[in-house]
């Protein structure tokens, strides 16, 4: 994989954010608050991390990248689309009737690895993926991302006992911790905290990592695994409605779709924004 | 596969030690069979299993739902995968599991419920599992399969084995004598075996209970009456074409299920009967919908008929309408 450079991959967040709000408003429906929180991990894993591509997609070998929060599809989807895995003309069908593009991940859909939606199932998924690496000493990796919201889902705890249990150091999980659910904030609803202290006591090798910040990722990832034998947990604190100025960290946009007049507003704020980033040359 | 036989003719014993040397047969040959046990090593009979191939064999704990979970991500590898735990458990707090995980996501996992039914009798409701069929047939992409017998058992795991689609098995604990003198009958998903030929009444069950059906039509014989007993292994997807030709052939006909009597065997009978416009007497033998009596499973087979004396007298009083 030809690696792109910290603006290129700046750019990319910036275009995956108006394509993400794009076909939100063309469905009329979506996640929109989570998909703008999650985006930038999502680029740098498939832009930097991983191993995976539309060439690959069928080879045992390959990374896996397997969203437990399904609900946010729409990053997901983007992502797809601008690696190749489909033409991106395929997402004005999002959420149509009859289409593949639907709320939440499907293996109908190529490029995705596991029907989704449902939470607290990625991860259970994932330390199957990752123990089915071990048991055949391949070395592909798993990568699976959470939201923080769905932690108290009692699947991801048990789990994260038998990740630690086969030392599935193979394995990544990533928490989009933006710190609201559709309640309200997490803290509130079912306080989590202190999650890195948590994992750490079942057994993880936890780091913390500014979500929006793609040199920071970058790092982070490439510096896996973080112990030997240890199943690897980012922390990845992030804002949920992220680049859009009226929608971060204000709870109606969790699946809020914007009007005609939002929507512009919002892609001249990230065109705006894009402006700001010289090109390389 | 080797030619040896894995069961001892003759012989009874239960589906699931049955299950498990099967597998261990497999396992010899086939490295990525993997067994997934949620502390259900023992209950399985699968300790042994354990013991010879330690790398096939993946312990969670108890933990059904991440059991299921795990079991579809190594399966979505290409790992031959038998999730097993009781049937009560898994079918219930790991339902969300097999149906997104395994059937929507179609992770070819096999999903063993051990201890189904009411074979763990008198441990009581939390134990039995008498909604599993009805969970499971509105479930998309699943095969149910209840063997009744050490033969259907040892050829439908080889099957399985060789069946890159989800499959739910349901098994019980007890000695299960092989139906038929000769095991010359091919084994298909899907396809009802007929134990017993007959033309008056045709007696459709699943699972420990085909046993007791078989011993009414012999003692229904003495009295003339010919029973063609079926073990319809394969509760989804029905062999309707067996139950058109049972239909065509028999007077009346009779289910039996070690089930609640709502959303099982019966249930799929007769509405592919009826909505076929196929219309014989007919009536659902299974645990009735209500707090189920205590006691051995013997003994709540006894309590609501499904025994022999039972099965005689609902097949005398259909016939008698």
């Amino acid at each position: 994989m030809i690696k792109m450079t910290s603006k290129q991959l700046q750019k990319k967040s910036i275009q995956y954010r108006k394509n993400i709000l794009k076909y939100i408003f063309h469905a009329n429906a979506g996640h929109t608050g989570g998909s703008l929180s999650c985006i930038d991990i999502l680029n740098v894993l498939y832009n930097d991390v991983m191993n995976v591509s539309p060439e690959n997609f069928k080879s045992p070998d390959r990374d896996r990248y397997i969203q437990s929060k399904g609900h946010s599809v729409e990053a997901l989807f983007v992502v797809l689309a601008d690696k190749g895995f489909f033409p991106e003309s395929d997402l004005s069908t999002l959420c149509k009737y009859k289409s593949h593009y639907i709320g939440h991940p499907t293996r109908k859909v190529n490029g995705v690895e596991q029907n989704t939606g449902a939470l607290g199932h990625g991860l259970p998924i994932s330390v199957g993926t990752a123990l089915a690496a071990k048991m055949d000493n391949k070395k592909f990796r798993v990568f699976t991302l959470l939201g923080d919201g769905e932690l108290p889902e009692g699947s991801n705890w048990e789990a994260a006992l038998t990740a630690a249990h086969y030392k599935l150091d193979n394995l990544c999980a990533i928490i989009d911790n933006n710190k609201l659910q559709i309640t309200g904030p997490i803290s509130e609803v079912c306080n989590t905290d202190p999650i890195d202290k948590k994992f750490e006591s079942f057994g993880w090798a936890v780091r913390h990592v500014d979500g929006h910040n793609l040199d920071e990722l970058k790092k982070t990832f490439s510096a896996m695994p973080f112990a030997d034998g240890k199943p690897n947990l980012v922390i990845a604190h992030t804002v949920k409605g992220k680049g859009v100025s009226y929608m971060e960290n204000v709870i109606k946009w969790h699946h809020g779709v914007p009007s005609e007049q939002q929507l512009e507003e919002a892609m001249s704020e990230l065109d705006n924004a894009m402006v700001t980033i010289p090109d390389d040359f | 596969m080797g030619s040896e036989a894995v069961i001892e003719k003759g012989k009874a014993k239960a589906n699931l030690d049955v299950f498990s040397s099967t597998l261990q047969e497999l396992a010899k040959h086939d490295r990525n069979i993997i067994v997934v046990t949620s502390d259900s090593r023992g209950s399985g009979k699968l300790a042994p299993f354990g013991q010879k191939f330690p790398a096939q064999h993946v312990e969670v704990g108890i933990a059904e739902q991440n059991l299921v979970g795990v079991a579809a991500g190594l399966a979505s590898c290409g790992k031959k995968v038998f999730a097993v735990s009781p049937a009560c458990f898994l079918t219930a707090r790991a339902l969300e599991q097999i149906k997104n995980d395994v059937a929507y996501s179609n992770n070819p996992v096999n999903v063993i419920g051990i201890s189904a039914g009411v074979s763990y009798g008198a441990l009581g409701s939390t134990h039995h599992s008498l909604h599993d069929f009805a969970a499971l047939r509105a479930i998309n992409n699943i095969i149910v399969v209840a063997p009744a017998d050490n033969f259907e058992t040892e050829q439908a795991i080889k099957l399985a084995a060789q069946t890159d689609q989800p499959i739910y098995f349901r098994f019980g604990k007890r000695p299960m004598q092989n139906l038929k003198e000769d095991n010359n009958d091919v084994f298909e998903f899907g396809k009802g075996r007929i134990i017993n030929e007959g033309s008056d009444i045709a007696i459709i069950a699943t699972g420990e209970t085909v046993s007791p059906a078989l011993q009414a039509a012999k003692k229904l014989k003495e009295k003339n009456i010919s029973a063609c007993v079926v073990s319809m292994h394969t509760v989804k997807p029905l062999d309707t074409s067996l139950i058109t030709e049972l239909a065509n052939r028999c007077k009346a006909i009779l289910t039996i299920e070690e089930h609640s009597v709502y959303g099982g065997l019966g249930e799929a009978c007769s509405s592919y009967l009826l909505q076929n416009k196929i219309y014989k007497p007919f009536r659902i033998m299974g645990i009735p919908d209500e707090y189920t009596v205590t006691g051995s499973q013997q003994e709540i087979f006894d309590h609501y008929g499904l025994n022999e004396k039972g099965v005689a007298e609902e097949v005398l009083k259909l016939l008698s309408k």
